[in-house]
């Protein structure tokens, strides 16, 4: 492969989770909740992969991401929504918890030393005819299938948010929360299922860093991919198909390594680690939109 | 036919009673209003009405079943249409968006737009379904209001507080759509504490004072002094302060793009859609005018009309928020013993209701908190005195001591400007009024129907 | 020296970059800034400190300490300053800033010492060891108590002072609680303040980098800091942002995290168990603050 394809195969890979995570939590602050808790899901999610594919399926695996996601997100939603506590400061706390119970019970149940356990991984899955198109083809479509799962949930998501009366109501309940209720829209209900579904797609992102990519877990594996999730989503203006476009030019800062080793190009390698997160400022500052912002994002904990 | 029942309603708030047992019967055809003063209970009963809450004991039944809201969805199901004072649209959001807000499986444009047309074709009320509500103004926004409960098939619509923020040519139209309405067999429920308004449109009455109904009959048995006695009570605690001192010494405190504001008199300023906030609150020097020009005294005392989110801070003692009012010029250091003292005898002299100085705002009842906001910004006599519907939300005693302040300050030689959606308040209270809108500031004499032209745009 | 004693000194030497850093979290929060980079600004401290003293260290003499200390703070306040600047003129959230800023710290720090200040036989990636003139002084000999945390209790009662008393104080404290109020009714800069705030609590932070460095390492190295940065979060809310309650939670989380790491030692129980109590502990204080009907960062609980 080219020095180019490799560059934008590995931006595909990277956008991969980073994607999945900023879908779920665009849907949530649409709603008007702010999910810090994300990196939670997310590591949380691929402990839970971890776990789960001991028993021998990879789609066990991201079952148990899933579920671990739509753990944490649980405990964010009884914090914010039951008993009303700041959004922030709960998500805050949920990360760090979710950090330090996978650590604990990673070295609990495997041994401190982390013995490398074997877990099925998910290998490439060349789609036919399409991977073979000239430069594209292959980043898009020799890829494991997981993202083929991520291609679909994209547009199905916008449709969903902009042709139903659901995604209305989401999008009422995020902008204005007592006139959704105004209108009969069941406000807390919204929010909570909101906040679990991107909970789910946290998790499903930490199960793909595990089983698709690393092979294994490590802690703290998230390295801050939520918080650059919720950098993505304002990116993307809150918009699902924007939000798969910022996290392809994440893709791309992370891929770029690849390519200046490639051309022979020498930078010390912590330059690139720091990246990401360099351009996630640049991005926040250069969208000095909060216009398009969901009106009430993280104001109230949620109707009632 | 009863539409809509109400028996035996009672909530309480904590130690607060709210509504003590209220009962009310809205017939098909009528037009049934409810009134009271602020805090009476009203708005609590057709929250109750609308599912927004639940009440405590009391049952209500709706064509003669009885029926049990848990949210707004159920009530609107019944047929139940509510047309709020505020918060109920979503701005950034279309027309269509918004009627459509509530509704099931597949969002069509087209189809919402259809139906829009439905209804223009029925009723005659008719909006451009693409136009975003942020950039509509009040009266549109109420008709949406309306339509949005007519696409439901409302069969009982309660309108609250719905000419607050009308003109007088607005109002009218209204009542010959609610009229229509009813005339096709509708209820309609107006809560409203205007009282000539239910006088002139009402079929029945119904008022409520302190939680409770004392008077329910049809508008034919009763006049009106009977219902304005129904609504008092108790006769006001107001002073007859009301002479004005001689003109002789009035100093020009300050000024608005031209016009002149002089100490020694009280100043109304009418205006339609918050055109008024910006230009008060430059003139209370909170924020920096961008066009226009304002000069001001260095010290202007300011109420500002949310009063819990601006004027005070719910986690910070009374005397706190007494050091609050110059905290931006403060420097070295505090004194707190002092301060406390200062609290104390601004507290007593304001009637203020509390335990001390150590008491939270957010404990005291609204009167209790205007009339502390009120003392703070008059501690250092201030030349100009800017208030922002002043009276809002208050009882009948809090808002005659406010006012009978106002009337003190002015006669101590300050200006007060004061800002009021209530074109009575602003045409009792005022000496002059101001009249802000699209074509700058005309000065009017004090008398509502002037007021109501002139924020038309008309005898210009 | 008993064993109880030295185990005390080592939870005091523990709490002391847990109890400043606490105070730089406190300061903000009740400003109403959500600065979570002080691990981030720590870091920077440290580095500064490092750097001052270990090139200039030899002409500075009796001084160092002082000057490198300055230095740290000036870092921390630099590197909180970025965040401040993209929160004023980009209305970015400070929250997502700060962690970027952590992440980037935390490989800048790898950069360097794997790189220009690594130490001369290029075999560790650690700075050399700082010279005995830029070493903060022992409290108890025979452990590692230095004069950091004494420096620490000032800094405590500084703030408590400054809140307690001061206009400033006031000031910041109106602004944390509400800003629209203390915009309309106090007419107080809100916007400068929270530089201020934000600015001064980063400052905080770098001086809690450079006592680690100054009092108990003697040398940048990766790893230098366990999440003091993130710790000191937990350590503020549970003081109720409260300066002195700070002293309090900084030496209790020293215990807890002392004792975890001997729990480790002894009986092979995770210390990443301290953390899980610590996140805990938020938890269970955000939840009897809504008990009480307010937030924890002292805004009035919503309607």
């Amino acid at each position: 492969m080219s020095a180019l394809e490799t560059f934008l195969e590995g931006t595909v890979r990277t956008a991969t989770p980073l994607a999945f995570a900023a879908l779920g939590e665009t849907v949530a602050e649409r709603a008007g909740v702010i999910n810090i808790g994300l990196e939670g899901a997310i590591i949380a999610g691929a402990f839970g992969s971890f776990v789960a594919a001991g028993s021998g399926s990879v789609w066990a695996g991201f079952l148990g991401a899933a579920l671990a996601g739509i753990l944490v997100a649980a405990v964010f939603a009884f914090f914010t929504i039951r008993i009303r506590a700041d959004q922030i400061i709960t998500g805050t706390a949920i990360s760090l918890l979710g950090l330090g119970v996978t650590a604990t019970l990673y070295r609990q149940l495997y041994g401190a030393t982390g013995a490398a356990l074997s877990i099925p991984t998910m290998g490439i899955t060349r789609v036919p005819v399409l991977s073979s198109i000239p430069i594209i083809g292959s980043p898009l479509f020799a890829q494991p299938s997981i993202t083929y799962v991520l291609y679909a949930l994209i547009p199905a998501v916008w449709w969903w948010m902009y042709k139903t009366h659901m995604g209305l109501g989401l999008r009422a309940t995020g902008e204005d929360p007592r006139a959704a209720i105004a209108a009969g829209i069941n406000a807390g209900k919204v929010q909570l299922l909101s906040i679990l579904f991107g909970g789910m797609l946290g998790g499903i992102a930490g199960g793909v860093l595990v089983i698709a990519q690393a092979g294994s877990f490590a802690e703290g594996m998230s390295a801050g991919r939520g918080f650059i999730a919720i950098a993505i989503v304002v990116l993307g203006r809150w918009h699902p198909l924007g939000v798969a476009a910022a996290a392809l030019v994440f893709g791309a800062a992370s891929a770029l390594q690849y390519f200046f080793q490639a051309m022979g190009w020498a930078l010390p390698y912590q330059a690139f680690l720091a990246l990401p997160y360099v351009l996630t400022l640049l991005g926040l500052a250069g969208i000095a939109g909060k216009a398009s912002a969901p009106a009430s994002l993280g104001k109230w904990p949620s109707g009632s | 036919m009863t539409t809509l029942e109400l028996n035996g309603i009672t909530k309480r708030f904590g130690s607060l009673t709210a509504l003590d047992d209220v009962s009310l019967a809205v017939q098909k055809g009528r037009v049934h209003a409810l009134l009271g003063e602020n805090g009476a209970g009203k708005t609590t009963l057709m929250r109750i009405a609308f599912g927004m809450l639940r009440p405590d004991t009391g049952s209500i039944s709706v064509d003669g079943r009885s029926v049990t809201f848990s949210s707004p969805a159920d009530a609107i199901q019944s047929g139940i249409g509510m047309v709020h004072q505020q918060f109920s649209l979503v701005p950034a959001m279309t027309v269509a968006e918004n009627v459509a807000l509530g509704g099931h499986g597949q969002y069509s444009f087209r189809q919402t737009a259809d139906l829009l047309a439905n209804v223009a074709k029925r009723t005659g009320l008719m909006l451009d379904p693409a136009a975003r509500v942020a950039d509509l103004g009040s009266a549109d926004r109420q008709k949406l209001e309306i339509i949005r409960t007519l696409t439901h098939n409302a069969k009982v619509m309660i309108l609250d507080e719905p000419t607050a923020v009308l003109t007088p040519k607005d109002t009218t139209e209204l009542f010959t759509q609610l009229r229509a309405f009813a005339d096709a067999g509708g209820a309609v429920v107006l809560i409203t504490h205007k009282l000539h308004d239910a006088i002139e449109h009402a079929d029945d009455v119904t008022v409520l004072r302190h939680g409770r109904v004392v008077l329910s009959s049809t508008m034919s048995d009763v006049d009106e002094i009977t219902v304005a006695t129904a609504m008092l009570g108790a006769p006001l605690n107001s002073s007859s302060i009301d002479e004005k001192p001689s003109t002789s010494s009035l100093a020009v405190v300050a000024s608005l793009d031209g016009v002149e504001i002089k100490g020694g008199e009280i100043v109304g300023v009418a205006a339609l859609d918050g055109a008024a906030t910006p230009l008060l609150r430059a003139l209370a020097g909170r924020i920096t005018p961008i066009t226009g020009s304002i000069t001001r005294p260095s010290h202007v005392g300011f109420v500002p009309e949310n009063r819990q989110e601006e004027a005070l801070i719910g986690d910070f003692t009374l005397t706190e928020n007494l050091a609050l009012a110059s905290a931006g010029e403060r420097r070295g250091l505090m004194n707190w013993t002092e301060l406390e003292k200062q609290t104390s005898a601004m507290v007593a002299e304001f009637d203020v209701r509390t335990t001390g100085p150590d008491q939270l705002p957010t404990s005291l009842s609204g009167g209790n908190q205007q009339r502390f906001v009120l003392g703070r910004e008059l501690r250092n006599n201030p030349a100009l005195l800017v208030l922002e519907n002043p009276t809002q939300g208050l009882d009948l005693n809090a808002a005659a001591f406010i006012h009978t302040r106002m009337k003190q300050a002015r006669n101590n030689g300050a200006a007060v400007v004061f800002y009021s959606s209530d074109l009575d308040e602003l045409a009792e209270l005022s000496d002059r009024v101001l009249v802000v809108s699209r074509s700058g500031i005309r000065t009017v004499e004090p008398d509502r129907i002037e007021i109501g032209n002139a924020l038309l745009g008309r005898n210009e | 020296m008993t064993p109880e004693l030295a185990l005390l000194a080592d939870a005091l030497v523990r709490s002391t970059p847990l109890i400043i850093a606490g105070l730089a979290v406190a300061l903000a929060f009740r400003g109403g800034v959500f600065n979570i980079g002080a691990e981030g600004q720590l870091l920077m401290g440290a580095v500064a400190y490092s750097t001052v003293a270990l090139i200039w260290g030899n002409i500075l003499g009796r001084f160092t300490i002082v000057v490198a200390m300055f230095a740290g703070a000036v870092a921390g306040a630099l590197w909180a300053g970025i965040a401040a600047f993209l929160r004023r003129r980009f209305h970015v959230l400070e929250i997502i800033s700060t962690i970027m800023l952590n992440f980037i710290a935390i490989h800048f720090v790898s950069f360097l010492v794997r790189g220009p200040l690594q130490e001369p036989t290029r075999i560790y990636p650690q700075t050399e060891s700082l010279q005995p003139v830029a070493r903060l002084p022992q409290l108890l000999p025979g452990t590692r108590l230095h004069f950091g945390f004494l420096i620490a209790l000032l800094l405590a009662g500084a703030l408590a002072w400054v809140f307690a008393r001061t206009a400033i104080g006031f000031r910041i404290r109106a602004a944390g609680a509400s800003p629209i109020a203390a915009l309309v009714a106090g007419k107080i800069d809100v916007s400068q303040t929270s530089t201020l705030v934000f600015l001064l609590s980063g400052a905080l932070a770098g001086i809690a980098g450079s006592i680690e460095v100054s009092g108990v390492t003697f040398a940048l190295y990766e790893n230098l800091s366990p999440g003091y940065g993130y710790t000191a979060i937990a350590v503020a809310l549970i003081a109720g942002l409260n300066p002195l309650g700070v002293v309090a939670s900084g030496i209790f989380f020293g215990v807890l995290e002392t004792g975890a790491i001997a729990l480790q030692r002894e009986f092979a129980v995770p210390s990443s168990l301290a953390s899980i109590v610590e996140a805990m502990l938020i938890l269970a204080a955000l939840t009897v603050a809504a008990l009480r009907g307010r937030q924890l960062l002292g805004k009035p609980a919503a309607p």
